[in-house]
């Protein structure tokens, strides 16, 4: 069933108006989402890996602007172009239902003097007014929170009471529990020890096991974190996609020279990383205000050729399921 | 001879205005450092890897036990001025935030002076400059697009690389540095880890490199000290420790830290909780 679409991004630009000028945060981006697949997008800070989250469920707020491109989304009978729908609409219709956001750091915007089962019932109340019942949803909630390992009685308790990564888990239980189709996680694991994020991937990795989501992005800059649970890995970089790979080719041999310089400033314990060295990417990403002509990453690249500085390269498919935006690969 | 000994070293903080308690932040650690080896301290935060590094650079008093870098009793031979600056001459620290390591109303320039004047050179003599320009270019910056800077004007890896150019212009015989990196991008602390192999491989000087991330000790270190609730629990070269870890500690953590090239095998179970 690989090939039911859930999420379909059409050159999509969204830019911050920061007074007379644009942040290009999200440029020309396109990309599709399949179901039962787990996407990474990785990326340094500031490459618009947050914004994209925003973008995919249409959460578009000043100073954010949508400013062309299509976001469909596959609400089972038909597909929705959710970039023309009302934020009303989307509200009623779309969010917490067909997609869900997991934020950064969520766990730590639960207000402490509320128990967790209040939030619950907020979100009940601010979401779905029509056709659902207090009572069964938190019923419901205290069936999602065993699926992700936390005890049902934790609804009663405070956001303080619990630890951290039970704090992720409860807040992943919390944006599950309409079954939504797409659930986008935002740097879930960051925050966390080891120990934590390993027990939060495989809370994920387990919701699409028992298929409670269809399909799962994972926004995160940590390279080796989502390698563990993601099929297929978007590289972003000042605001553009430059690589899109499956997993296990992308790790074996990244193409695009960005992806391959993250890759190789990545340290675990493991007798490869000896192997292959350490390396690192000189400079520092551009301001997305005015970002450089031409290839982006051309300023940092160590196989910049004339071309780079003039033209912009197209995301193009290299394989049958490779696709990379560099004129190395552009012949 | 060994650089660095550390014997049967205690800290006992205590805390409490009525009801005192005490908390052993540091539990009988004894390791030795040699010349030209770089030692992991690697634990969780709170295991007292910190402080035992406090300890080392005299700016928390043990409560029991003995520091001895290169046959001076840290706490009981220093006794003057003059005695502690010999002593910073041998021992450096680079610390983890590289914000609050410079004055930010003075030009990073004055912070490389302060070393020149350590070693006994005047700053306004004109060798001096060369010796900076040198130091500069050893880390890897240009020195023109540097000196006269101040500090936000620069970024945490420049002020992280300057850091390490003081240890180029004292070259000291042991450098503390506790987690140097970890405020650094990730695309760029590879770079700075490559600098602290090339004070190790040029110089010779021993490195106690602080970390939680086992990642990086495993790639720089030549020995790995596992600290836990202030006790040393394990010790081995990265290898052993990472194939073979004895310590559930250590087993617990090895088990937890993603890897890139290997996928966990399981990933897919995810136990209940009682």
């Amino acid at each position: 069933m690989k090939d039911t679409l859930i999420l379909s991004l059409e050159n999509v630009r969204s830019y911050y108006a920061k007074g007379n000028y644009y942040v290009k945060a999200v440029d020309g981006v396109s990309f599709n989402i399949f179901k039962g697949e787990v996407v990474g997008i990785v990326g340094e800070s500031g490459s618009g890996k947050s914004t994209l989250s925003n973008v995919m469920i249409m959460n578009i707020k000043k100073p954010l602007n949508f400013i062309e491109g299509k976001v469909i989304l596959n609400v089972g009978a038909n597909f929705l172009e959710l970039n023309t729908l009302p934020r009303q609409e989307l509200q009623k219709i779309i969010w917490g239902r067909e997609t869900s956001i997991v934020p950064q750091s969520a766990m730590n915007a639960l207000m402490p003097t509320k128990k967790i089962r209040d939030f619950i019932s907020d979100l009940v109340k601010d979401h779905f007014e029509r056709a659902l019942n207090e009572e069964e949803i938190i019923e419901r909630a205290k069936q999602r929170f065993t699926d992700v390992g936390l005890s049902p009685n934790d609804i009663y308790r405070y956001p303080f009471e619990l630890s951290g990564g039970m704090r992720q888990r409860a807040v992943i239980a919390m944006a599950t529990l309409l079954n939504p189709r797409l659930l986008i996680c935002d740097e879930p694991t960051s925050a966390l020890d080891v120990a934590n994020q390993k027990l939060v991937l495989k809370t994920l990795e387990q919701l699409r096991k028992r298929e409670i989501v269809e399909s799962i992005v994972f926004i995160t800059h940590d390279i080796a974190t989502v390698r563990q649970i993601a099929t297929r890995m978007v590289v972003m970089y000042a605001g553009k996609i430059v690589e899109n790979s499956p997993v296990e080719d992308i790790i074996k041999d990244p193409l695009h020279p960005y992806s391959r310089g993250l890759l190789l400033s990545v340290v675990t314990p493991e007798p490869e990383i000896k192997k292959r060295g350490i390396s690192f990417i000189p400079g520092t990403p551009p301001d997305l205000a005015n970002p450089p002509i031409g290839c982006r990453f051309h300023p940092r690249c160590p196989y910049k050729m004339d071309i780079c500085e003039k033209e912009e390269p197209p995301l193009k498919k290299v394989d049958t399921n490779r696709e990379v935006a560099c004129f190395l690969f552009n012949k | 001879m060994a650089v660095l000994e550390v014997k049967n070293l205690n800290k006992i903080y205590e805390v409490g205005l009525f009801v005192r308690r005490h908390i052993h932040a540091v539990k009988n650690v004894n390791f030795t450092v040699e010349k030209g080896e770089i030692v992991s301290l690697v634990g969780e935060s709170g295991s007292g890897k910190t402080t035992t590094a406090k300890m080392i650079l005299r700016l928390e008093k043990p409560t029991s036990g003995d520091i001895i870098v290169e046959g001076i009793n840290v706490w009981k031979d220093i006794k003057n001025v003059e005695d502690r600056k010999n002593y910073y001459r041998k021992v450096h620290a680079v610390f983890q935030d590289p914000f609050a390591s410079y004055n930010q109303f003075y030009p990073i320039d004055r912070i490389l002076h302060q070393a020149l004047k350590l070693i006994g050179v005047d700053p306004q003599n004109p060798k001096s400059q060369e010796l900076i320009e040198e130091a500069l270019v050893h880390v890897g910056l240009e020195p023109k697009n540097i000196l006269g800077k101040y500090p936000h004007q620069l970024s945490g890896g420049e002020k992280q690389r300057i850091m390490i150019a003081r240890c180029w212009l004292l070259k000291p015989s042991l450098i503390i540095a506790d987690e140097p990196v970890s405020m650094i991008d990730a695309s760029s602390r590879g770079g700075i880890i490559k600098l602290f192999e090339r004070l190790r491989d040029e110089t010779g000087t021993s490195i106690i490199f602080i970390t939680h991330d086992m990642g990086l000790a495993y790639y720089i270190s030549n020995r790995i000290l596992i600290m836990y609730l202030g006790e040393i629990v394990e010790e081995g070269t990265p290898d052993e420790i990472i194939s073979n870890p004895k310590h559930f500690y250590t087993k617990n953590l090895i088990g937890s830290i993603p890897t890139l090239y290997k996928k966990w095998e399981d990933i897919g179970e995810l136990e209940k909780r009682a």
